[in-house]
């Protein structure tokens, strides 16, 4: 097996763009009210600022910005921040997912449901970045990377 | 008639690659190439729902927020976006847990050839 | 068999291209799912997700509205979806530490990909 070499080239210019796509998909996440977005865009574009290093370094040095054994956790977290909304309105008296009885005050009904899908759409964002990075690097298991 | 043929080579080309897609799954011998074919399915059906939401003469399901909504026929169908929105980052993740199996298979077996994998499966 | 796996396939895209014929031609704002109510009277499910996206949710966006607020259960499940197919990933395809009887087939395909 050859050894995994990384261009200098290549390298540079990733880490050149990877933080500026990365600003992109939180623009996407957090502007989705306004223009066209939301949490799976945003999400799916973290995710391919994260692989763009994986793919450019290799996966020893990817790991210093991302490691993978966060992959699962954030997954399992995304998913609890959109299962805890819905029933953080459960609880203060509505139905399941419904966000207009948000236990948060000084905000009309429409209000709060407008920020409840923001809540939703970071989960969604959250959990979609990092199960996409966690497939990639479980089909990366047994490789013999350097 | 080329009001028609307009109106429908989109659907026309669609179908194109569906059976493109399809003729991977049937035809080829390689788990990698079946999956392949899968995936250019799917990516048929998703342009199929995306295509049957175009409306001329309309905009995208963004509101302005100086006029409101004054006539719904103004926006174009939002229903199917939001459907296939979820359904290409669902197909995505669904197509990494056929790779993994199709990994797994070729860690035990050592082929992804079909034929050969049916032989291999009945003498071991 | 392979002649019938063709004439299977023939058929099928035949079939398909027959039905194509009875779309509406694209784009036309007069077909019947683009109205506003459906031909037995009552109102489509678009026009009031258009007419009351911003009234209910104050979102421009009423894709984002539908995906997270009316159909919010819908998305739940597919979040699910996804989170089940990077455990599946996970538990496929890590290595396994334990030793146990079934570590050969892990030795061979450790073989296999030198």
């Amino acid at each position: 097996m050859r050894k995994h070499k990384y261009n200098p080239i290549i390298l540079m210019v990733s880490r050149v763009v990877s933080p500026f796509i990365m600003i992109f998909g939180l623009y996407v996440i957090f502007h989705g009210h306004y223009s066209p977005g939301g949490g799976f865009q945003g999400g799916t574009l973290l995710a391919a600022a994260l692989l763009l290093i994986r793919l450019a370094a290799g996966f020893d040095i990817a790991q210093i910005q991302f490691k993978r054994i966060l992959g699962t956790p954030l997954g399992s977290i995304g998913v609890l921040i959109y299962f805890g909304t819905g029933f953080l309105a459960m609880i203060s008296g509505g139905e399941f997912l419904n966000y207009g009885f948000l236990p948060f005050a000084g905000f009309t009904e429409a209000g709060l449901r407008a920020l409840g899908i923001l809540m939703v759409e970071i989960g969604v964002g959250l959990a979609v970045m990092a199960i996409l990075v966690a497939i990639y690097d479980d089909l990366l298991e047994g490789y013999p990377h350097d | 008639m080329t009001d028609f043929i307009f109106g429908h080579y989109v659907y026309w080309s669609i179908i194109a690659l569906l059976i493109i897609g399809l003729y991977g799954m049937i035809f080829k011998n390689n788990l990698a190439k079946k999956l392949i074919g899968m995936t250019i399915f799917q990516v048929s059906i998703i342009m199929f729902y995306v295509a049957s939401a175009v409306k001329w003469s309309a905009t995208v399901p963004v509101l302005d927020p100086v006029t409101g909504v004054v006539d719904a026929a103004k926006y174009i169908s939002p229903l199917q976006h939001c459907l296939m929105l979820t359904a290409i980052v669902v197909g995505v993740a669904t197509s990494g847990v056929a790779f993994s199996l199709a990994i797994v298979i070729y860690r035990h077996y050592k082929t992804l050839d079909e034929s050969v994998l049916m032989e291999r499966m009945k003498s071991s | 068999m392979k002649i019938v796996n063709w004439l299977l396939l023939i058929s099928f895209g035949a079939l398909l291209i027959y039905a194509s014929l009875g779309l509406p031609n694209r784009g036309d704002g007069d077909a019947v799912m683009h109205r506003e109510k459906s031909p037995a009277g009552s109102w489509g499910a678009s026009s009031y997700y258009i007419r009351n996206a911003y009234r209910d949710a104050e979102t421009l966006n009423m894709v984002t509205v539908i995906l997270a607020d009316y159909r919010g259960y819908d998305t739940l499940g597919e979040e699910t979806v996804i989170l089940t197919a990077g455990l599946i990933c996970y538990l496929v395809l890590r290595k396994r530490r334990t030793n146990r009887d079934d570590k050969k087939p892990l030795k061979a395909g450790a073989d296999a990909q030198t």
